[in-house]
């Protein structure tokens, strides 16, 4: 079974897709890797960019959230409550993720149908 | 001879008691690498068996959705791939489709080229499974000191990418028979970014750019479409961090 397109087109289009991901991940390993010395600027970005980019992963993981139809985003407002307080007070990653995960799946699946 | 014999299996013993504690510290970095993975475990196998499902559904045999993790291994561009390979795309449209999915990962690098310098043979690897999950969890990494960090970051990568195949291979092979309703699992990896979030934004230096990173978000996904909305403020967030280095490095150095 390959699919309706055959097998050289899925093949095909696979290795592109595979491609350009590995160009986006590679990209700055290619472009500022090689020097010897890093640059003062690089290296301060590499320091608290990553607070801004998981930021705006939260962000992205909830960016097909509407507040104005379905269920309103209730769901996932009171979920990320729940993951943040929890974290706070508690401190403990599984803990935290495993209440909020289960707590959203009970919400969608059997409250908010 | 005897005193020889003796020393020999003195020295047996020795390279044995070595040995084994060896493999306890492997044991112990494998099991430390394991644990940081496990949120990552729920989520890669069920965003993965979704994968693997749809693929099958689209006409596939189990094989492809095993080739499709190995060697792209990134989610939501995988979920474009299946669209792609339905709607039979053309390769230009493909690739430009792809590198507008994945633009965001163009910003994970910068954090860790310092981080990867010295992986030598392992490094195109490290590069390669850089997914949004790995790259949180690699860069809020803290190794305690007796272990290697990189041999921690490494099973780190390749456990994560395990788990993904399994996902999509038994998506591919037994999706319809899995009667567990699993929506909503993949809030696992929103919570996992909250849950890193919650602990930049608890240490002082960490919060501006974490609250620039939010704001940025926020402000550009209301005024772009949820699918093009990241890019435009992870370039924004980076010129802002840029242009404010002084204060946010004072602030850094007050603590």
């Amino acid at each position: 079974m390959s699919g309706t397109i055959g097998i050289v087109a899925s093949v095909l289009i696979i290795g592109v897709v595979a491609l350009a991901n590995i160009i986006t991940r590679a990209f700055p390993f290619v472009l500022l890797g090689r020097r010897k010395k890093i640059h003062p600027i690089v290296s301060y970005l590499g320091k608290y960019l990553p607070p801004a980019i998981i930021a705006t992963l939260v962000i992205f993981c909830l960016k097909d959230v509407t507040f104005t139809t379905g269920t309103h985003g209730i769901p996932e407002l009171i979920c990320v409550s729940v993951v943040a307080g929890l974290h706070l007070w508690k401190k403990n990653i599984l803990l935290s993720i495993g209440t909020g995960t289960i707590l959203y799946m009970v919400l969608i699946q059997q409250v908010f149908i | 001879m005897r005193a020889q014999n003796s020393q020999r299996k003195k020295l047996i013993k020795l390279i044995k008691l070595a040995k084994t504690k060896q493999n306890k510290n492997l044991n112990n970095t494998l099991k430390f690498a394991f644990k940081k993975t496990i949120p990552i475990l729920f989520g890669y196998l069920f965003i993965g068996i979704a994968f693997g499902l749809m693929l099958q559904k689209a006409g596939y045999h189990w094989i492809w959705a095993f080739i499709c993790s190995f060697v792209i291994y990134a989610g939501s561009l995988q979920y474009v791939l299946v669209v792609l390979l339905i709607s039979g795309a053309t390769l230009i449209s493909s690739f430009v489709l792809a590198l507008i999915v994945d633009g965001r990962q163009i910003f994970y690098g910068i954090s860790l080229i310092d981080k990867f310098k010295g992986f030598k043979k392992l490094k195109p690897y490290m590069i390669f499974s850089l997914t949004d999950e790995t790259y949180s969890v690699l860069c809020s990494l803290k190794v305690p000191e007796e272990m290697d960090e990189k041999k921690v970051m490494f099973f780190i990568s390749a456990m994560n990418q395990s788990y993904w195949i399994i996902g999509s291979v038994v998506g591919a092979i037994l999706g319809d028979l899995i009667c567990f309703n699993s929506m909503g699992i993949d809030f696992a990896m929103t919570a996992l970014f909250i849950v890193i979030l919650i602990e930049y934004l608890q240490e002082g230096k960490n919060q501006l750019p974490a609250l620039l990173g939010i704001c940025s978000a926020v402000i550009f996904l209301c005024i772009l479409e949820p699918s093009s909305f990241i890019l435009p403020s992870l370039l924004t967030s980076s010129i802002i961090l840029v242009l404010f280095r002084k204060q946010i490095e004072q602030r850094a150095g007050e603590e």
